[in-house]
């Protein structure tokens, strides 16, 4: 139990965090919640059933199919809408003929399994940094807030490109992609974890576990990481949506997943040849990347406001708080962390 | 005032002092051969022992960086055996695939860069200001509603998709623009604009709605302010307390985030120049990357983070010019 004095100290929510409960009927009140949800059970249901949905349509993911397209006019799928037919269900692709259903459902393991990862790291790294600061002493926090702040101010996307440069060609590219964007931005987690370290420290039981002999890993593992989950999920939940533009901002760039692996970055890419003759092959993979991303966006804020209803929400979508908003309090614009999230340009 | 430019100047030269040192020690001393790499695929033994004694690449690590931060400050030769390559300061090294000083490659690089970064810098912050202000407006009514939603999509989409789709229309469907072909402004002015409209809109509408949510909610916080409340109270006419005084207190932020924003365009907006076929830094980046060319890897990294840490100091500077109390702390 903490002291009248914590109490005080603190505000509310940062020592009880919302009851399980709560935060399920929360959720369940936003229709937004509801139909991201569904949509992204529905994503990672295809993503997962990718070889066995592409069997039931009896393709696969990387078979040319050089009778499906007209060479004469230099590989436009031949038929109306990119191919579409009875055979091969979202067409297929120009140049190649190889076919879009399955090209896209693989492309999907790719983006939710490199985002996942990538937001894992991050949140490891976050917290790891954040705990290290906010339990150590003056010094190690000194340099891990000052790194930290420096880190962030520089261009982390120019310099994650160019790692992938000098990294050995046999490296899992998968992998390295995880770790070079979850490297990218641990920086909020770290921030927002030592911050709360900082208040709960001032905590009855942590201060008594810490009496008690218990060493900063104990102290971290018992007393802060229950306390820290919350928070944690909810900025993980809004780093998602991040991850997966910049792994297919990546695979753009042809820096990500190689061929023939599929990836929707890359389809993406290989269509600015193809947009005039073939615009369905634009519009399915970019389709499928918006969902998903304007999906996770919206699941973000929503788990944001319901685990922390004091929050507002920031996109304010299916919620009646929107009207009755206050004006914000008055405080000091610190341009930097509006820009936590840099726009990848 | 002064006092705290110099303070801001001075952090931000120390920080560009560890990034030269972070990259070096990243890139020249990863894994990896990087005379093998400035060598290319075919080459022998004998060549590469060559090129190891041209890039120095036997003297010892820390001997190298003094002559890379040598180069930077004072300039420095390559010699290659037979002719003596002459690298003018601030020298970032010579390319591997032409062996023609990184700084040259960026300077030839630099216009188009500035063409497109400045252009859609105005197009984002009509756009951006523009919406915001009308959402802080409107707030609680049907525009507002309309306009986060609006800002979400324009968040959430990455600019090549945007930029495929503004192809699509513009270029394959309605004809009305050529298909973007980077022209000198020194040369045509007009063709300039025509072709980088689509590239400028593109780049513009994603940003347009980080600053109108920035523009959206300074606004309010100004607006919430007691002198806003005192010239209502006076009988001010609306729109004059709107234009003349809560958009003033707004600004400083917007302003700061700007230069913040052109400072990492400048280091390349990687996705838009790809997709456009602009050739800019971001372009030589991409390209550099792909084929291993470590020293135009390296000074496009070390540009761009000059490029930002400058912003950053000018973000600061600005930001307390325009917002007083800003120094104060």
């Amino acid at each position: 139990m903490t002291s009248p004095q914590a109490d005080a100290a603190l505000p509310p929510h940062e020592v009880t965090p919302a009851r399980k409960g709560t935060v399920w009927r929360r959720l369940r009140q936003r229709p937004a919640a509801v139909l991201s949800a569904a949509v992204l059970i529905v994503l990672v249901l295809l993503a997962l059933g990718a070889p066995l949905l592409a069997a039931l349509e009896g393709q696969d993911p990387t078979t040319y199919h050089d009778d499906l397209i007209d060479s004469a006019r230099g590989g436009v799928p031949l038929g109306s809408y990119g191919g579409i037919s009875a055979d091969h269900w979202l067409g297929v692709e120009p140049g190649t003929g190889r076919d879009m259903f399955a090209r896209l459902l693989y492309g999907a393991r790719v983006s939710l399994l490199i985002a996942l990862g990538a937001t894992a790291v991050q949140v490891l790294i976050g917290v790891v940094v954040g705990l290290a600061a906010g339990l150590g002493n003056r010094l190690a926090d000194q340099v891990l807030s000052r790194f930290t702040e420096v880190l962030t101010a520089l261009p982390m996307l120019v310099i994650a490109i160019s790692l992938t440069a000098i990294v050995p060609a046999d490296f899992p590219r998968p992998l390295l992609l995880v770790l070079v964007i979850g490297l990218l931005s641990w920086f909020g987690t770290s921030r927002i974890v030592r911050a709360r370290t900082l208040a709960l420290k001032k905590l009855d039981h942590v201060a008594a576990a810490r009496l008690g002999g218990a060493g900063p890993l104990r102290v971290a593992r018992r007393e802060l990481l229950p306390s820290l989950a919350a928070p944690v999920i909810t900025y993980a939940a809004v780093l998602v949506p991040g991850n997966i533009v910049v792994e297919a901002s990546l695979s753009f760039l042809g820096i990500g997943v190689r061929p023939p692996t599929a990836s929707w970055g890359q389809m993406l890419s290989t269509a600015t040849t193809w947009f005039r003759a073939d615009p369905v092959y634009v519009l399915l993979p970019a389709g499928f990347l918006l969902v998903t991303v304007l999906a996770f966006t919206v699941l973000g804020d929503v788990v944001r406001t319901a685990l922390d209803p004091r929050e507002r929400s920031r996109l304010r979508i299916g919620t009646r708080a929107g009207r009755k908003e206050k004006p914000p309090k008055k405080e000091k614009h610190d341009v930097r962390e509006k820009r936590e999230k840099e726009a990848v340009v | 005032m002064t006092g705290y430019a110099l303070r801001r100047l001075g952090g931000g030269l120390l920080v560009l002092f560890l990034l030269t040192v972070a990259v070096y020690a990243l890139f020249y001393v990863a894994p990896g051969d990087p005379a093998k790499l400035a060598c290319g695929p075919r080459c022998n033994p004998g060549q590469i022992q060559q090129v190891r004694e041209r890039l120095e690449l036997d003297a010892p690590v820390l001997t190298q960086y003094l002559h890379f931060l040598q180069g930077l400050v004072a300039g420095r030769d390559f010699s290659s055996g037979t002719a003596v390559l002459h690298c003018d300061a601030p020298c970032l090294g010579l390319s591997y695939q032409n062996s023609s000083p990184v700084t040259e490659l960026l300077a030839d690089r630099l216009p188009v860069t500035a063409s497109l970064a400045l252009g859609s810098m105005v197009l984002w912050l009509l756009l951006g200001v523009g919406t915001g202000l009308l959402s802080a407006l409107r707030r609680g009514g049907t525009t507002e509603r309309v306009l986060t939603g609006l800002t979400l999509a324009g968040t959430a989409t990455p600019v090549f998709i945007t930029g495929l789709l503004l192809l699509m229309v513009f270029c394959a469907y309605l004809q009305w623009l050529p298909f973007p072909s980077y022209v000198p402004l020194s040369e045509d002015p007009e063709q300039w604009a025509w072709n980088l409209l689509l590239p400028w809109t593109a780049l513009a509408l994603l940003e347009s709605a980080k600053y109108a949510r920035l523009t959206r909610s300074s606004t309010l916080e100004t607006l919430a302010e007691d002198h806003i409340r005192t010239f209502r109270a006076y009988g001010v006419r609306e729109r004059s307390v709107v234009t003349r005084h809560a958009l003033r207190g707004a600004l400083p932020p917007v302003i700061a985030l700007t230069a913040l924003d052109l400072g990492t365009m400048f280091g390349g907006a990687m996705l838009t120049e790809e997709l456009f076929g602009l050739p800019g830094i971001g372009q030589l980046l991409v390209h550099s990357v792909r084929v291993v060319d470590l020293p135009v890897v390296v000074g496009v990294v070390l540009g761009t983070g000059a490029a930002v840490i400058v912003a950053n100091v000018v973000a600061d500077v600005l930001h307390a010019l325009a917002d007083r109390r800003v120094a104060l702390t």
